[in-house]
């Protein structure tokens, strides 16, 4: 590890305007010290967001809810309004990690991490994502890569925080330097490997995710989540997938199912998604939607069992979002 | 009890299984050995549960660790490793590192270590540095003022190498056409804990072997089989992963050379030191005080040992040398992979005619990839035979691993033997009824364990495979274990008792975490009659009395016995210099419960502080030295291992692939249970890591560079919490009349039968066997696809 400076910021402002020139922005800190141990970024100073204040904050207002980028995953978990009104959201934050990671992770963190892929990870690696010219996992050990979008980079999305959030139809707010304030929705926040291999997000220099805001869920909606691993102890998913649904007397009217832990970027499965709308959510109603939906998958050498459970994974989000048994 | 100064010609031994078929037998009694215990219901201090001595120091953090050792003006030591998977040095210039401020040596390494050695160094092109054969491998090492300026000072060092082609794939590296790992015939030694292989075998490429073992004709046995069943098992390569890394701090000085070292056997270290610096064995010191567990990994000073020893002699300070993770998983050992063939012959009753064992397997650049001899001992069978090959690769080492070979060939022949029982229509415990009658192997111990086992688990619930409907299936299954007794009679011990009362014991032997210090104060506690946490424990360093290495599970049935002969001899000292206090003579009195007192008038009585306080000088103090074990009489039932039964219950997703387990039963002998509450912990740790190997741990190598990617404690997957099933230990006391305390070992046995067990379990629950580790949810799913015929991908 490099040596680095730190600077506290006391505003968006002053983080924004100090998070140029090889500074790197610190909020949790989680992942960052692991890239920092491994050599993946050398900053010449740290920027630390835990020292602005008011970033930690549960406002809930007219039109939804907005989550400050500081809350951690804990207090997301169980937070008793999100809780209720949103299930996937507080069931994604809740599955992530170890207790004592949730602890210290936070909302803006978890979607702005870089990936898993051991590959990428590790120095010695000289990838396609870190400027190299070679995918290493796509001939080499991927069993837990991407099965969707995958020819390029086959890096999965890490944040289960994103798969819920595009699930639940949200958007996040970025400030730049100079106070500028852009809105977007999470969707247009992660770059597929096709626009920039190298980045997973859109977030320019000095801009700092300030918000997360999470709409009204609407009549008749329900959420749900629901995360396969090989351990439940500190494990990352092998297949997720959040659920959003408007149930009206037993139709849905409308879906939104987002597959984990897929492909590079969070999954919107709309081939699902089409199949579901206007007809009754059951188990193999909803089992075609995914198999429809998984068709698409084009899985390596290793990772051919992902399908079959992501295939599972949206089943039962499914199931478990219109109330019924899986 | 009578006891005179000589001690009696005989003793009336306990022998056998408490509840099945306990008796006292008059046996010879060695000359110079104490009488024996009677069993431990009979006893006040051994045999009782009793908590760790050192737990209190344990948990607040006072216990001494290598990582904590931190003398004044220590330099911190980091190994540069080899970047390639095979590469020849041809040059390395230190200068730029030389010229950092912080930079205090380096030292380079003349020739590899813990791996196999050509039988003729000429068959290699002549170097100053070693070949590197695997990622990882140590070339050298710096020493430094901080960690940080190690960790720069390492990278300024410029190694240039000449990049040579590899293999890493076992079914490849025997290929003709694949890059070769040794240009001739290789040996290796196992370590203090077992492991390497039969010397002076041929080799073919990078195929060693076979190592044979046969007996009566395999062929007849099969011809005369009226069922035959076959099947191929595959197993990964697994990394020790103890909590504590490997590693040493170093301190040279003119009289000689200290080292703290993370050890399972410290005597290990001095011998290596001695044999490598060309020291005599009195001028070196070894402690530990307390390490963060080895599991067959940590025997001799190792690399890093060498590194820091010769820094510290360069430098003049102490050096600390301790391994980062991603260097523990890559070059500090690990239990080889494995591919068995095993064709199992039957009569319609179940008895055996033939077992034929083939394995393939490989250590990296190491030997010692075979599956042991659990199929060649377990069962009574006429015709035997096995060839054993080990295949180089270019990878790290494997070493000795918690019952080096045994949990892979039970993976093989405790599927099999499920196999076998399901041809027959026979229950799988009835099978074993008619087949397991090795007593040499523990036969007498596991048949009471399976009847302990199938009462308290519910044996009886088991239904035929797919019984269950809905995609969550659960199934019961079993598996038993053998593991061979050995005893190391290099164990020593010193006792003392002061003239202040309390009393000492000294030993060079370490606690590799398994509460070795709290068995050696109970049995001098029962000795001396106080309790042991009035025992004072003093082990790990060399000064004192040699102490056994530990591995092999021989670290309580070695030392308690040398420790009771010792304490024994204080005793008879005491009671001695007591005797005319108490109006008495020796033969007449005894020593309980902190007092010196008359049989026959137990008012008649001395504290043993006041009794103490007798003596002229300041303490009475007895060595003694382990004894062989004890002759059993002819006719006597001959134990040369210990037995265990294991069974599972799990369910199975098969939607998903995913294993729950749900409840594990174990039942387990080790001779005289010493501490009841250690030993279910060891079984507890022996299910947990048997459970993590079946099922989440696997060392993955990149195939375009042979580098490990999961080298750390994320990827690498590890059994967590959530994982942990109820499990449900059950102890039973097996008497064999061995020694003085008659006691066994438990580390190893409670591993072998564990991912057997738990597939046999799986079978049970869909219908379909796994033969290949870990047991994924990929591979779940692919053996559902396929009926079980074929192994998923990699």
């Amino acid at each position: 590890m490099k040596a680095f400076g730190w600077v506290d910021a006391r505003s968006v402002d002053e983080a924004a305007g100090e998070a140029r020139g090889g500074a790197l922005v610190k909020a949790g800190g989680v992942d960052l010290m692991d890239r920092l141990k491994e050599g993946l970024d050398a900053p010449a100073r740290l920027v630390n967001l835990r020292s602005v204040p008011g970033l930690d904050r549960v406002e809930e207002g007219e039109g939804g809810v907005a989550i400050g980028p500081l809350v951690t995953l804990s207090a997301l978990a169980t937070h008793p309004r999100l809780r209720e009104r949103y299930p996937a959201l507080a069931d994604a934050a809740g599955h992530a990690a170890t207790p004592q990671i949730r602890n210290q992770a936070t909302a803006g963190g978890n979607l702005l991490q870089r990936p898993r892929c051991w590959y990428f990870r590790s120095v010695e690696f000289h990838c396609l994502r870190k400027g190299g010219e070679l995918c290493f996992a796509q001939g080499g050990q991927n069993p837990y890569h991407a099965v969707l979008d995958n020819h390029i980079c086959a890096i999965v999305h890490p944040s289960a925080l994103a798969t819920a959030l595009l699930a639940l139809g949200a958007r996040v707010a970025l400030t730049g330097p100079g106070g500028v304030r852009r809105e977007l929705d999470v969707a247009q926040l992660f770059l597929s490997p096709e626009v920039d291999v190298t980045r997973e997000h859109v977030l320019g220099p000095g801009e700092i995710l300030t918000q997360i805001l999470v709409p009204a869920p609407e009549e008749g909606a329900r959420s749900a989540y629901v995360k396969l691993g090989e351990r439940e102890s500190a494990d990352w998913p092998v297949a997720e997938a959040a659920v959003a649904l408007t149930l009206r007397s037993g139709t849905c009217t409308r879906a939104s199912v987002v597959l984990g832990a897929a492909a590079p970027t969070p999954w919107r499965a709309r081939v699902a998604e089409a199949m579901l709308t206007g007809r009754a959510v059951t188990a193999e109603s909803a089992a075609a939607a995914l198999r429809a939906e998984l068709a698409r998958a084009t899985p390596l050498a290793m990772n051919g069992y992902k399908v079959p459970l992501l295939e599972v994974a949206g089943r039962r989000a499914l199931l478990a979002a219109a109330g019924i048994a899986g | 009890m009578a006891e005179s100064d000589r001690g009696p010609q005989t003793g009336r031994f306990p022998i056998g299984i408490p509840g099945a078929d306990l008796r006292t037998e008059e046996r010879p009694l060695p000359p110079g050995e104490p009488p024996p215990w009677p069993p431990n219901a009979e006893l006040k201090v051994v045999g009782k549960p009793t908590r760790r001595v050192d737990g209190l120091a344990k948990v607040t953090g006072r216990a001494l660790y290598t990582s904590d050792v931190k003398p004044p003006g220590m330099l911190w030591a980091r190994r540069l490793c080899s970047p390639h998977a095979h590469a020849r040095i041809t040059a390395i210039d230190s200068s730029a590192a030389e010229r950092h401020s912080g930079f205090r040596g380096v030292e380079l390494l003349d020739r590899p270590i813990g791996q196999a050695h050509l039988r003729d160094p000429k068959q290699e092109l002549h170097s100053r540095f070693p070949v590197l054969r695997y990622v990882g491998q140590p070339i050298g090492a710096v020493a430094a003022v901080s960690p940080a300026a190690a960790e720069e000072i390492r990278a300024l060092v410029r190694v240039e190498y000449e990049v040579l082609p590899f293999t890493i794939d076992l079914a490849r590296a025997q290929e003709a056409s694949a890059p070769i790992v040794y240009p001739g015939p290789v040996d290796m030694g196992g370590s203090a804990g077992g492991g390497g292989a039969a010397s002076g075998l041929g080799m073919n490429g990078n195929v060693r072997g076979p190592s044979r073992s046969a007996r009566g004709d395999v062929a007849k046995g099969l011809a005369e089989a009226e069922v035959v069943v076959e099947g191929e098992f595959r197993t990964q390569v697994q990394t020790h992963s103890a909590l504590e890394t490997h590693g040493v701090v170093a301190h040279w000085k003119r009289d000689g050379l200290t080292v703290w070292a993370s050890t399972q056997g410290t005597a290990s270290v001095q011998d290596e030191l001695a044999a490598t610096l060309g020291l005599p064995k009195a001028n070196i010191r070894v402690i530990t005080e307390y390490m963060g567990g080895g599991f067959g990994a940590k025997f001799g000073a190792g690399s890093y040992g060498l590194l820091a020893a010769l820094l510290s002699r360069k430098t003049g300070a102490p050096v600390r040398l301790m391994l980062d993770r991603a260097e523990e998983h890559q070059s500090a050992g690990n239990r080889p992979a494995t591919t068995q063939t095993l064709r199992v012959g039957a009569k319609r009753d179940g008895t055996l005619t033939a077992i034929q064992l083939r394995s393939v397997g490989t250590a990296g650049v190491a030997t010692g990839a075979g599956v042991g001899s659990f199929a060649e001992r377990m069962y009574a069978c006429p015709s035997f035979s096995s060839e054993q090959y080990d295949v180089f690769v270019h990878a790290g080492p494997g070493t000795a691993f918690r019952a080096p070979g045994f949990p892979p060939g039970a993976f093989g022949l405790e599927q099999v033997m499920d196999e076998l029982a399901e041809r027959l229509g026979m229950d799988p415990l009835a099978l074993r009824e008619r087949i397991d009658t090795q007593v040499e192997s523990g036969a007498l111990a596991r048949r009471e364990q399976r009847r302990i086992g199938a009462e308290k688990f519910g044996w009886s619930r088991r239904r035929p495979p797919g019984s269950e409907r809905g995609p969550v299936k659960r199934g019961l299954g079993v598996a038993q274990a053998f593991w061979p007794r050995h005893v190391s009679l290099e164990s020593s011990c010193e006792v003392r008792l002061g003239r202040d009362g309390k009393v000492e014991l000294r030993s060079g032997v370490q606690d590799i975490g398994t509460g070795t210090r709290t068995v050696l104060a109970q049995t001098v506690g029962e000795e001396l009659g106080v309790p042991a946490g009035e025992v004072t424990i003093r082990i790990g360093d060399t000064l004192f009395p040699r102490g056994p290495n530990s591995g092999g599970s021989v670290t309580t049935a070695s030392i308690t016995p040398a420790a009771r002969n010792a304490a024994a001899e204080v005793k008879r000292q005491l009671l001695e210099l007591a005797a005319p206090k108490l109006r008495a003579t020796p033969a007449e009195l005894a020593a309980e419960g902190g007092f010196v007192y008359v049989r026959s008038s137990p008012a008649r009585r001395l504290p043993l502080s006041r009794a103490a306080r007798l003596m002229k000088a300041g303490a009475l103090t007895a060595v003694a030295k382990r004894t062989p074990d004890y002759a059993p009489p002819p006719g006597a039932a001959v134990v040369k291992g210990y037995g265990g039964v294991q069974f599972v219950e799990v369910a199975v997703d098969t939607d998903t692939g995913l294993v729950r387990v749900e409840r594990v039963v174990a039942v387990h002998d080790c001779g005289r249970p010493m501490n009841p509450l250690g030993v279910e912990s060891q079984v507890n740790g022996g299910i947990l890591q048997g459970l993590s190997y079946a099922l989440y741990e696997e060392r993955r190598l990149d195939p375009h560079t042979g580098r490990m990617v999961n080298p750390n404690l994320e990827s690498y997957k590890i059994l967590g919490p959530r994982e942990v099933p109820r499990i449900e230990v059950h102890l039973i006391e097996d008497y064999r009349g061995r020694s003085s305390t008659d006691a066994g070992g438990i580390g190893e046995p409670a591993i072998v039968p564990t991912a057997a067990a738990l597939a046999n379990a799986i079978y049970n629950a869909i219908g379909v066997r796994m033969r290949e580790l870990p047991m994924t949810p990929a591979r779940v799913l692919a053996a559902l696809a396929t009926g079980g015929r074929k192994a998923a991908p990699r």
